[in-house]
């Protein structure tokens, strides 16, 4: 479970990393999302992955470590708010300058093959 | 007063309620909410320097839960000073404001609280992922502020500095868990405590979180290869903003100074001090670049811009130096840099009141109605600045000069010495053609008291900061001889119950 765990988060990042790098701001929105993904689940598994574990500590049994659950919750929430941000300022924008390229330039050379 | 480490914390988030109460209008009651609070965190800062001026290292324990199973807020010299830094040049940055620029967009002064909140909150907590929650927030309000206004130059400049720092923050957070995965806390004393008895496989992990903590607060501080967005940001920020965001870059050269100091310590073993060769190199070339960008504006907000720059390269390098004398010049340095920055970006938007379209682009304009004072101000700003005697910019440079030891001083002194004389020529070159080279009739109107106020008290600071210099230096010192021992922050939030509410 650990290395399909790994790659699914690996994959996410290298993913949301390379639209991050993306000329226009749709692609760099979808970008940070897919980084906030992995981030949420890396931070989800910092503490081990713990199967069949109970939820709560409850005695000397085995149990999941509560407080990378805690941090997860708490970066979601923020992670959702950024990212309703990024999206309303990226259409500000787009209104504002009148195209959607991050730097607000009209266009670049090759920008505009199919 | 048990309860006085969380009122910096406490006290804007409630006046930031308080300003939520209409959207539109009542602009005189907010105006007051906002300048009183602002004042009342003054009061508490000097409160709590008053206190941790002892030596004692105090906590705050948020729900009574004890550390390291609880989050705390932690009292020591440096919180306190940068608490009380924050609310000086908050003060000048609001009052400033209240002559108008709160009345361009909707909730100045609300904001304005809560980025307040989160820049107080990241200087006194003591926990790592804390930190990263009071950076989101001071984050999140200083989006809505650089904003404020609207404007095309505003929304390009904000575009950059939402996503560069989106991907900071997630890096954050893998440095976090990283660092959570590897030491089992977050508690800031208790990975301390932890790091000293760390497993040899585990050590390869620390260190790369540790790595990735560093990029995350070189973003924040502006280091060279991460500083891109800073002068475009800066440069388009509202005045009372930009005023504001001078402490910004000081909370990720604070942030360095408290992580590093304390987690990667002289205890950490082998793992100490992992960042200084990096902060060193990089804080040179941040110089340089710095020095050149300052020769090339072309416009006066976008040349202090770039001396903020120049601030931070040369903060930087202290923290290179690493030893406790570099650390005292440095906090020296930065009380004088943040205001007196803050004051030149107030000073900025006077001019640029006065000279009609030609605003504070460096070429020939209308003469200025007020240009005497306007020029004198100027004079001072830029002597301080520059680090020329006899004002506190050269009490400043000159200590880190002094501190500085052996090999390092043949690469210190020509690079910060060559950047001062950079932002000598550049200055003197601004001010004679804001100044003299005019043409035209005289059309701007009589500037209001407030902004005359704003600007006064941030450039106050350079007089005042050579009269205090003796009991400031004193202060920076005792400060930097904690920072040196971590042990007893560690013995005071591990090993005994300090003080809990």
């Amino acid at each position: 479970m650990e290395s399909l765990y790994a790659i699914t988060t690996g994959v996410l990042t290298a993913c949301g990393l390379y639209l991050v790098l993306r000329g226009r701001t749709f692609p760099v929105v979808v970008g940070l999302t897919l980084l906030s993904y992995a981030v949420n689940l890396f931070l989800f598994s910092m503490g081990g992955l713990t199967t069949d574990g109970a939820a709560i500590l409850d005695g000397p049994s085995d149990y999941a470590d509560p407080l990378p659950q805690a941090l997860v919750l708490t970066a979601i929430v923020i992670g959702f708010a950024m990212t309703a941000f990024v999206v309303i300022l990226a259409m500000r924008a787009r209104s504002e300058v009148g195209n959607d390229h991050v730097d607000g330039r009209r266009s670049e050379d090759g920008e505009d093959r199919p | 007063m048990q309860h006085l480490i969380v009122l910096p914390v406490v006290l804007p988030l409630v006046a930031g309620l308080l300003l939520l109460y209409r959207r539109q209008g009542a602009l005189r009651i907010k105006r007051l909410v906002g300048v009183i609070a602002t004042a009342l965190l003054v009061a508490v800062g000097v409160a709590l320097v008053a206190r941790a001026a002892g030596g004692e290292v105090s906590y705050y324990a948020l729900g009574g839960w004890q550390p390291p199973f609880g989050i705390v807020l932690v009292l020591d010299r440096l919180s306190a000073l940068m608490v009380l830094l924050t609310a000086v040049l908050a003060l000048g940055a609001v009052v400033f404001a209240c002559a108008g620029d709160d009345e361009r967009g909707s909730n100045f002064h609300g904001l304005f609280q809560w980025q307040l909140m989160g820049i107080n909150g990241a200087f006194l907590t003591g926990d790592l992922f804390n930190l990263f929650v009071f950076f989101e927030v001071l984050l999140l309000a200083s989006y809505a502020l650089l904003m404020h206004g609207g404007g095309k130059a505003r929304i390009q400049a904000g575009v950059h500095y939402v996503v560069l720092n989106l991907a900071g923050s997630s890096l954050f957070l893998i440095a976090v868990g990283v660092l959570y995965g590897a030491t089992g806390t977050l508690n800031m004393a208790d990975m301390a405590a932890r790091l000293s008895e760390l497993p040899a496989e585990r050590a390869g992990l620390v260190t790369a979180g540790g790595l990735m903590l560093l990029v995350v607060f070189g973003l924040k501080a502006a280091i060279l290869p991460l500083y891109f967005w800073l002068p475009r940001a800066y440069a388009a920020a509202p005045a009372p903003v930009a005023a504001l965001f001078a402490i910004m870059t000081k909370v990720g050269i604070y942030a360095i100074l408290r992580v590093y100091s304390l987690v990667f310590g002289a205890p950490a073993g082998e793992l100490a001090n992992l960042e200084q060769a990096w902060v060193w190199w990089l804080s040179l070339g941040t110089l340089v670049a710095a020095g050149v960008g300052v020769l090339a504006a072309r416009d006066l907000r976008l040349l202090v811009a770039y001396l903020v720059l120049v601030s931070v390269g040369t903060l930087l390098a202290g923290i290179g130096m690493g030893s406790p004398a570099a650390v005292s010049a440095l906090l020296y340095y930065l009380i004088h840099t943040t205001l007196i920055t803050g004051g030149l970006f107030l000073l900025a938007e006077l001019i640029g009141l006065q000279r009609g379209k030609a605003g504070t682009r460096l070429v020939r304009g209308r003469p200025l109605r007020q240009g005497g004072w306007l020029a004198g101000l100027f004079f001072i700003g830029a002597v301080a600045v520059a680090g020329l005697p006899p004002l506190s910019g050269a009490i400043g440079k000159a200590l880190l000069l002094d501190a500085a030891e052996g090999g390092q001083r043949a690469w210190l002194w020509p690079i910060v010495l060559g950047t001062g004389l950079c932002a000598l020529i550049a200055l003197s070159r601004a001010g004679s053609t804001l100044f003299w080279r005019s043409q035209g009739d005289i059309l701007g109107h009589a500037l209001p008291r407030r902004q005359w106020f704003g600007v006064a008290w941030l450039l106050g600071a350079a007089p005042l900061l050579v009269v205090l210099a003796g009991p400031v230096s004193d202060y920076t010192r005792a400060t930097a001889e904690q920072l040196a021992t971590p042990e007893v922050m560690i013995n005071a939030l591990i090993n005994d119950a300090g003080d809990t509410p």
